[in-house]
């Protein structure tokens, strides 16, 4: 069908909205509360623009094209309803954009902008709250909340965990966990979800960068660094480079220049999880152990079976995820390998995940000190290295340091959903059959559907498995195990859709376009691999006949692996 | 608690995992309490099968959803319109002034609970006030103040015999 | 009670498992089949007896709407059974709905065998034993008590007692939906179904098909009474061609504007009305289930909706294959929570699936995905008490009264500053006027008439100057407010329209939903430049707060436009329409405000001073005790003095003072 737009002539598909319609012919419609594969809510109203007869203005997000409706997109009227808008929404916002963390990447003040925002046109009483800093994860600011319900819809539809949600009514309304409680004592997972679906500064990372930098600053201590898979496809963003924009030598250059006494790659450990992971699997399928396997290198997963699921938390892997495992290795196998008092050492994980945080927080993950001693998102990074007056663009690229440096394809992966059980099938193949297998690539497993599923015949063996992504999509898998029909030998999950890419400590915004990207560099780092299974690991075979023994052994067990809790659901 | 043991009937009555059901069983719940604790709406989740803050959210968009016990007399200002142009706001000015508490609020003593409804649609004796549904019409400052005086004693009273 | 189940003769087989199609004609019209003439006259005996046209004792109804027990009537009640049992008289007291006269109640009718009906008003218990030995053992009227006869009886001397339908509160009114309101016994489903109940329902489910019964209330030109007015059989139609395996049909009785009382006196005084037509209309649609989402606030008119779904399913008229015709349709009561936007359809079906009632975008509108996503039909109490009326007495003649665009009738709660408050319910095309001034007997203590609100917080207030306009959905559209449910709030010269416009933004502002930014921020915004408007000076802080106040006023009407423009739903389009109507009409009003800092009707508690008439006071002292603030200071026996400073004008002062001697200005 046609539809005139602005005056001039374009074509629709029946069912669309004015918004899909506008977007594909470029012309830009501000929305706040719109979320694309979501259905629209139509709350904010920014989108609104004038349809001819239709009487009031409309909003574009949710209004369907008919054959022959007259669009515009850009009258006075249209123009002065956004305005208004915009102006009464800086009208009840704290106006401290000078200090928000959010400054220069909020989509408030990018409209305010846009649409001219001078003065404050209405004054009156603003939303008083207090912030909410009791979780390790997330810190939430309600006087910046405008409102838009992109966190409660993720929480709610994506996750499935609704910790939070919309409260009273009215100009009292206002986004809270249940009861108005604070975030930690509620079951939040910490997925950081809704960090990344903020358009504003009301939800954010609890920032880790002051205790980073005065460990930095602190000549008594020894302060070893990591880097998640997904934190290198990533960090380019924040520097303006295209999403996806491999920068690993990059990123370990700006981490030495910080101060960093040494900088390893959390990919080498992720091929020692596949190591321990997949030997757990294979123990489990030969003494009938309980199946199917959970992985357990998702913290926010993790804490999200531990409070709905506790039934079955013997099905997850007992691993440590990989940046625990390498804190673990880092304050003994390193620290005694170059002689460093393990109490003088400070293990820094630089992850593109707000549930990292809280995980490092555990106290059964780590002994006499914490395997990890801080967890510095993506977004916190970048910020470290701006601060530095660093210009990463200009920096050279640099290798990481030995022997926790070096990683293999598979480990590479890790950052996107189905990348462990990718790499955990090269690794199980090859352990039942003697063998690698012909094809590295299980294209059943890749891309960012939510539940994705195989069946891989390994020698005689059939092995079912499944990756899942958004924690709504384990659900119903759950339910099956709990009723005993699972067909399932092995499941990977990961709590953010698409896995770490698009983790809640991920650059601002993320859309599905640059998490397609990431997740693309990712593949492309394993692609251009030397070795591309984790078990082809030279510095993780070393660790094994130096230090740890056998895959699951005693010294094993005691360093990377842990065990869970059942938490209450409140 | 006796109270807790009557729990069952109210859960009993509505199917589980019906998330329609969730505003009647909070009204029972209420009924039952004369308030929602925060357990009961915990309860209510696990039996509707939805989490705890979407239970917390819809019963705060309701005016008639409360989160601390009533007084024993709770009396409903009515803010209709045509109690307004008959002076309602002032009733309730001067029920506030004499009770000390504004409306929505309690007095300490757990004896009057004032709050304000849309409109009771007793518009032909306005302004109107009803204490625990016993409607007093075309009150004014002085009828209203000696309304005041005998709920007052005769709480005094119930207190003497409690 | 509820003979008819079980007078009928030996052969009827009629239950509720297994109906009979003539059961409603064989009630009213006598019966239909066999040939017993003993039951036959049985029946016409129960029918004339339930009529009051032919019983051996005396009857009494008692008026026990909202409005009667609110004054006093359970007690005039218990009071009168007591005094019938004292004087060991057969009587039989009937409660019944509100008859509309608000203003007169309690209102007592008396029946006396074979004498037209007494009606008596403004009775209380007091007034009992008199009721009882003059009227019911000596068969005389008390005249002080007196508001009308049914009809003129010249045998026992009551020729010259005025007639009810020709008081001036009834003559101009057409009483159609209310026709039973106030005369029967809501409770009893024989009393319905004797004066023709369940009719309208019969005539449809025996020979009509569904497409034309939609057809049927297009020619009747019914229109939706919630508010927008939309042609219901169009509604109708599009629930109708939406192919689903399941339709709901929702009963929006969540009468929620302050000052609209239409629904609840429908469904206290004639729940089987609304019922009845809630019945058709799923037949029309091919809905199997209904709700009636009604306010908490209401509760006996759930208590008397849970009794007539109740009877209804026993008598065959609701539940499995109605009357026999093979329609399945039952329904259920949901209680409101309390909030005004509930009145919203989207919003209302949100509600009843068990969420926040927040509104969504339409389209899809509730016809095509509705309640639980499948097509819905919403109508509010009223037209379905309309939708009864129309297949009652048949469309043809429904369209034969109101105006060319605005059919039958519209019920209006008449209440605020008038002599004669109370329901009344008239054709379309009256004016304003003949509402206000002659049914409603204009304003109380000889003060001038100033704006009548119609339409509640949506609606708009209209000053004599347009007080002739016809009362239908476009002439009243024309004149900035609009039909709503039908509240009707008359003022005098002592209200004040800018405080009147912040009554109704405080109180849309309260029921807001929160979900849309217009509605939500800017109805705050337009509330505290209205607050601004009559704070008093004294409160200004600063020039800056002076600047605020002149600031509002000029970016209040882009403001208002705006919500207007932009709103989610219909109540925050048209949140802004008491604040845009009262500004065209009285404009000169807000301007005394924010210039001279003076409300001209005196209402604004802020804009006045309140001074001691030194010759008035003799120094008793009593208001500088009554005093919160101790802002009125003077020595014993000498004239007292209120500094202003301190004062706020809480009224104590004059509410106390014997002599008159406060000034209020």
């Amino acid at each position: 069908m046609n539809i005139t737009l602005n005056g001039h002539t374009c074509w629709a598909k029946p069912g669309e909205t004015i918004l899909d319609v506008s977007r594909r012919e470029g012309v830009n419609i501000p929305t706040l509360c719109h979320m694309s594969d979501f259905s629209p809510t139509g709350s904010c109203r920014l989108c609104t623009v004038e349809v001819e007869n239709a009487g009031s203005l409309v909003p574009a997000c949710a209004y369907p094209v008919h054959e022959g409706m007259e669009v515009r997109t850009n009258s006075p009227r249209v123009r002065r309803a956004r305005k208004t808008i915009i102006e009464l929404l800086i009208a009840n916002h704290p106006q401290d954009c000078l200090f928000c963390v959010r400054s220069g990447n909020c989509e408030l003040q990018k409209l305010t902008q846009e649409y001219g925002v001078r003065t404050h046109r209405y004054e009156g009483e603003r939303r008083r709250a207090r912030i909410d800093i009791a979780s390790p994860a997330i810190e939430r600011d309600p006087e910046k909340c405008i409102l838009c319900g992109r966190c409660v819809r993720v929480c709610h539809e994506v996750q499935h965990v609704g910790a939070i949600d919309f409260v009273h009514r009215g100009f009292k309304s206002a986004v809270a966990p249940a009861l108005e409680r604070s975030l930690n004592t509620v079951p939040c997972v910490d997925c950081g979800q809704c960090v990344v679906n903020c358009p504003v500064g009301a939800l954010t990372e609890k920032s880790n960068q002051k205790p980073v930098w005065e460990a930095i600053n602190d000549p008594e201590r020894f302060v070893v660094v990591q880097v998640a898979p997904a934190v290198r496809v990533a960090l380019g963003e924040e520097f303006g480079a295209e999403p996806g924009t491999v920068v690993t030598g990059k990123t370990v250059a700006a981490l030495r220049r910080l101060g960093f006494d040494r900088v390893f790659d959390t990919n080498f450990s992720a091929d020692l999880t596949i190591i321990e992971e997949a030997n757990e699997l294979l123990g489990r399928l030969k003494n009938e152990g309980v199946t199917p396997m959970l992985t357990s290198c998702s913290p926010g997963w993790v804490k999200f079976i531990e409070h709905y699921y506790p039934d079955l938390l013997g099905n997850l892997s007992s691993c440590k995820s990989p940046h625990e495992m390498q804190g673990a290795l880092l304050k003994s196998y390193y620290a005694q390998k170059i002689g460093v008092d393990p109490s003088r050492m400070y293990v820094v994980s630089v992850m593109p995940c707000t549930a990292k945080k809280y995980e490092a927080q555990r106290p059964e993950l780590g002994g006499a000190y914490a395997d990890v001693d801080a967890v510095i998102t993506t977004r916190e990074l970048a910020r470290m290295i701006r601060v530095a007056g660093i210009d990463f663009f200009k920096l050279p690229n640099e290798g990481f340091d030995d022997p926790l440096g070096e990683s293999t394809g598979a480990g590479a992966i890790f950052g996107a959903a189905g990348g462990v059980m990718e790499a955990a099938l090269r690794t199980a193949h090859f352990y039942l059959t003697g063998s690698d297998m012909k094809s590295l690539t299980f294209a059943p497993i890749r891309g960012l559907d939510g539940v994705k599923q195989a069946d891989v015949r390994i020698g005689d063996f059939t092995l079912k498995v499944a990756a899942v992504s958004g924690l709504k999509n384990i659900k119903s898998l759950l339910d099956d195990m709990r009723d005993g029909t699972s067909p399932f030998h092995f499941i990977e999950v990961m709590a953010c859709p698409g896995g770490c890419v698009n983790g809640g400590g991920q650059p601002l915004p993320t859309t599905p376009e640059k998490v397609r990207l990431r997740t693309e560099s990712i593949y492309q780092i394993d692609r251009e691999s030397p070795r591309r299974c984790s078990h082809r690991n030279e510095s993780v075979q070393k660790l094994y006949a130096e230090f740890l023994g056998e895959p699951n052994g005693h010294t094993a067990h005691e360093l990377l692996h842990t065990h869970y809790v059942a938490r209450d659901e409140f | 608690m006796t109270k807790q043991q009557h729990m069952p009937e109210i859960y009993g009555k509505y199917p589980k995992k019906d998330a329609s059901c969730l505003i009647d069983l909070l009204q029972d719940v209420q009924e039952q309490f004369g308030y929602l604790p925060d357990s009961e709406m915990q309860q209510v989740a696990k039996h509707v099968d939805i989490p705890v803050s979407r239970v917390y959210g819809v019963a705060t968009f309701y005016n008639q959803f409360r989160f601390q016990p009533l007084g024993k007399y709770v009396i409903k200002v009515c803010r209709g319109t045509a109690c307004h142009v008959q002076g309602s706001l002032g009733i309730l000015t001067t029920l506030e002034n004499e009770l000390g508490i504004k409306a929505g609020q309690t007095t300490k003593d757990l004896m009057f609970t004032i709050e304000t409804v849309a409109c009771i649609g007793a518009c032909s004796i306005a302004p109107v006030i009803a204490i625990n549904d016993e409607f007093h019409g075309g009150l004014t400052t002085k009828s209203l103040q000696k309304l005041l005086r005998g709920y007052q004693k005769r709480s005094a009273k119930d207190e003497v015999t409690a | 009670m509820n003979a008819f189940s079980s007078i009928c003769f030996e052969n009827c087989w009629h239950s509720a498992e297994k109906p009979c199609p003539r059961f409603v004609d064989c009630v009213h019209g006598g019966q239909q089949c066999g040939d017993a003439a003993q039951s036959a006259e049985r029946l016409a005996r129960y029918r004339r007896e339930l009529l009051l046209e032919e019983h051996d004792t005396p009857v009494i109804l008692v008026g026990m709407g909202t409005c009667g027990l609110a004054n006093g009537a359970q007690v005039l009640h218990d009071a009168l059974v007591a005094e019938c049992a004292a004087r060991e008289l057969t009587v039989s007291i009937i409660p019944v709905g509100c008859v509309g006269y608000c203003a007169r109640e309690v209102i007592v009718d008396v029946k006396l065998p074979g004498r037209p009906r007494i009606s008596y008003c403004e009775v209380k218990a007091a007034d009992i034993p008199a009721i009882v030995e003059r009227t019911l053992q000596h068969g005389e009227v008390l005249e002080e008590k007196l508001l009308g006869v049914e009809s003129r009886d010249a045998e026992a001397g009551w020729q010259d007692y005025p007639l009810l339908s020709e008081l001036p509160f009834f003559a101009k009114q057409r009483k159609i939906n209310l026709e039973n309101c106030g005369v029967t016994d809501p409770e009893n489903i024989d009393q319905y179904l004797v004066r023709g109940g369940y009719r309208a329902l019969t005539s449809v489910l025996n020979g009509r098909e569904p497409q034309e019964v939609i057809d049927d209330a297009l020619v009747a030109g019914l229109r939706g009474r919630g508010g927008g007015g939309f042609p219901t059989g169009k509604k109708w139609q599009f629930a109708r061609d939406t192919e689903a395996d399941k339709k709901y049909l929702i009963c929006n009785a969540d009468e929620g504007d302050p000052g609209a009382f239409m629904d609840r006196a429908l469904l206290e005084g004639d729940p089987h009305r609304v019922v009845e037509g809630m019945i058709v209309a799923a037949y029309a649609i091919g809905a199997s289930y209904g709700y009636i989402y009604c306010r908490a606030e209401y509760p006996l008119a759930i208590r008397r909706l849970e009794k007539t779904l109740q009877s209804a399913r026993e008598y065959g008229l609701l539940g499995k294959n109605i009357l026999g015709s093979g329609f399945d349709f039952d329904m259920r009561i949901k209680k409101g929570a309390g909030a005004f936007v509930c009145g919203e359809e989207t919003a209302l079906m949100q509600s009843i699936e068990g969420r926040r009632g927040m509104p969504r975008p339409r389209p899809p509108f509730p016809t095509t995905a509705g309640l639980f996503g499948k097509p819905t039909v919403i109508n509010n109490v009223e037209t379905y008490a309309n939708v009864t009326t129309v297949f009652k007495y048949g469309p043809e003649h429904y369209a034969g009264i109101g105006t060319e665009s605005s059919k039958g009738t519209k019920i209006f709660a008449l209440s605020g500053q008038v002599c004669n408050v109370g329901l009344v319910e008239v054709p379309m095309g009256v004016t304003l006027r003949e509402i206000v001034f002659d049914i409603g007997g204009g304003i109380p203590g000889g003060r001038k008439f100033k704006a009548v609100q119609i339409g509640g917080p949506s609606g708009g207030a209209l000053p004599e100057s347009v007080i002739d306009t016809p009362v239908d959905y476009e002439s009243l559209k024309e004149v900035g407010a609009m039909m709503g449910s039908g509240g009707l709030v008359v003022m005098d010269e002592s209200t004040c329209m800018v405080d009147l416009a912040k009554y109704f933004m405080t109180f849309i502002q309260s029921e807001s939903c929160g979900k849309c930014i217009p509605c939500r921020e800017g109805t705050k915004r337009l509330l505290e430049t209205l607050e601004r408007l009559s704070r008093s000076h004294r409160d200004e802080n600063s020039q800056e707060d002076a600047l605020l106040r002149f600031q509002g006023m000029v970016y209040l009407e882009r403001l208002a436009s705006v919500i207007k423009d932009t709103s989610l739903c219909g109540l925050g389009q048209t949140a802004a329409n008491p604040v845009l109507s009262t500004l065209h009409y009285f404009r000169e009003e807000y301007e005394a405000h924010l210039y001279e800092r003076h409300c001209p009707a005196g209402a604004c508690k802020e804009l006045l001073t309140y001074t001691i008439d030194t010759d008035k006071c003799n120094g008793c002292g009593l208001c500088a005790r009554k005093c919160p603030q101790d802002a009125i200071i003077g020595s014993k026996r000498q004239a007292h003095y209120i500094i202003d400073e301190k004062c706020i004008r809480c009224d104590q002062c004059r509410v106390n003072c014997n002599f008159d001697a406060i000034c209020v200005n």
